[in-house]
C-alpha cells in the first residue's frame, strides 16, 4: 500500500520595506530550491502556496514533511528579490493549517511583526 | 530548552541605536547568546555598557575579537595582549603559517577561513593541531548566499570536505552568521537548515548553533574569572571563608 504523504505548513514572515508581489516571492523560493537542490530536489519538495497576506507580509506555504529542512534552507537562502534586500523568517511550522493559524495567532500578533520591522 | 547562539555578528557598536535594534532583532529571532566582534581597542567600560543593553532584551552578549595577523609572531603578540580582555578570540586564518599557529595555541577559541578556496587551509594537519588545542572551526553561513554562483558551489563542496575532516578529528563546528547587515540575520533553525548543505545532520547542526557555542563561552568565562587557577582547579574559598585559616 502506498505511504500516505504527510505535509507541513509554514508561516513565513517577510522582512522588507516594500510590498512585493506574491508571484515574485514564490518564484524566488522555487529558484532558491532549484539552485540548492536542483530539479530532483525540487520535485521532492511538494511546495505549494496556500495564502499570502500582503499587508501583514505573511506567507503560508505547504510542503512534504520530509522536505521541511530543504524548504527552510531555501527560504534562508533568499537575500534579494528584484535587487531589493529581503529576509524571510519561518515563524511557525505545523501539521495542519488550523494548528498553524492558532500558533501564529497566539505567538506572533501583527504588533510584534511591526516592532521587528522597526528593528531592521 | 535550547539556548541558541550566534557568535559572530559584525554589527556597529559606535551607534548605540543601531546596535540596540540589531540586538532586539536577534532576540526576536530567538537568540539568547550573541557574540559581537569588537575592535581590539574597545574599553572594558564600553563592553559593560553593550552587555547591559543586550541584557535588557534578554540576550547574553559575548565580547569577541577577530584577529587577522600577518604572521604567527603578530598572532602571539595579540594573544598575549587580548586574551584576558575578550571572552572569545577568533582568528582569521588567511595564511597557512597563521592557521597552523592558531590551531595549536590553546588561547584561540575559534578558527575561521576566508571564502576563497585557495585560502582555506583546514586539512588533516590543521585538524590534528586544533584537536589538541580545543579550537573550534567556525563556518560563517550567511556569507554563502551572497557569493557569485560558481564560487558558492565551490565553497559548499569545500565546506563539505572540511566538515568531514572535522568530524573525523572530533573538532567542534560552530555555525554563525558572520553578517554585518542585520537584514541578513536568520533564525537559528534556518541557519542549521543551511548547514545541512554540508551533510551535517540537522540534530548536529542545531548543536552547532546552541550547545557548542554556549560551552565555548562558559569555558572561557570560567577561565577569565578571578577564582580560576588551571583547568579543573579553582579557588572555592579564601581568607576568612576558610575554617582553619
Amino acid at each position: 500500500m502506498p505511504e500516505r504523504l504527510r505535509r507541513r505548513y509554514f508561516a513565513v514572515k517577510l522582512e522588507t520595506e516594500e510590498k512585493i508581489d506574491k508571484r515574485k516571492i514564490v518564484n524566488a523560493i522555487w529558484n532558491a530550491i532549484y539552485e540548492l537542490f536542483g530539479d530532483y530536489g525540487a520535485s521532492k519538495a511538494g511546495l505549494a502556496t496556500i495564502d499570502y497576506e500582503e499587508e501583514e507580509k505573511l506567507l503560508i506555504l505547504r510542503c512534504y514533511h520530509k522536505a521541511v529542512d530543504m524548504v527552510r534552507a531555501a527560504i534562508a537562502f533568499i537575500t534579494k528579490i528584484d535587487d531589493k534586500p529581503i529576509a524571510m523568517h519561518v515563524i511557525a511550522v505545523s501539521g495542519t493549517i488550523k494548528a498553524l493559524r492558532r500558533k501564529i495567532k497566539g505567538k506572533f500578533q501583527p504588533s510584534s511583526f511591526q516592532s521587528m520591522d522597526k528593528a531592521s | 530548552m535550547r539556548k541558541f547562539a550566534d557568535l559572530n555578528l559584525n554589527i556597529q557598536t559606535e551607534n548605540l541605536e543601531s546596535f540596540e535594534s540589531a540586538i532586539r532583532k536577534a532576540s526576536w529571532l530567538g537568540y539568547k547568546i550573541i557574540g559581537v566582534s569588537l575592535p581590539p581597542k574597545t574599553t572594558k567600560e564600553k563592553i559593560t555598557q553593550l552587555k547591559e543593553i543586550a541584557e535588557s532584551f534578554g540576550v547574553d552578549l559575548a565580547s569577541r575579537v577577530n584577529l587577522s595577523p600577518s604572521n604567527p609572531q603578530e598572532l602571539l603578540r595579540n594573544l598575549r595582549r587580548l586574551r584576558r580582555k575578550f571572552e572569545i578570540i577568533a582568528v582569521n586564518c588567511h595564511l597557512k603559517s597563521v592557521a597552523r599557529q592558531a590551531a595549536k595555541d590553546r588561547r584561540v577559541d575559534i578558527i575561521y577561513f576566508p571564502n576563497e578556496i585557495k585560502k582555506r587551509f583546514f586539512d588533516k594537519a590543521e585538524a590534528e593541531l586544533a584537536k589538541q588545542a580545543l579550537a573550534a572551526l567556525e563556518i560563517e553561513i550567511m556569507q554563502i548566499p551572497t557569493l557569485p554562483r560558481i564560487q558558492r558551489t565551490q565553497l559548499i563542496s569545500r565546506l563539505r570536505n572540511e566538515v568531514k575532516i572535522a568530524e573525523k578529528y572530533q573538532i567542534p563546528i560552530v555555525i554563525s552568521s558572520g553578517i554585518s547587515n542585520p537584514i541578513l540575520m536568520r533564525r537559528p533553525r534556518e541557519m542549521a537548515a543551511l548547514a545541512t548543505l554540508f551533510d551535517i545532520p540537522m540534530e548536529k547542526a542545531l548543536k552547532s548553533v546552541s550547545e557548542i557555542p554556549q560551552s565555548i563561552l562558559e569555558r572561557n568565562r570560567e577561565k577569565l574569572s578571578p577564582n580560576f587557577i588551571a583547568p579543573g582547579l579553582k579557588i572555592v574559598r579564601k581568607g576568612k571563608d576558610c575554617p582553619n585559616a
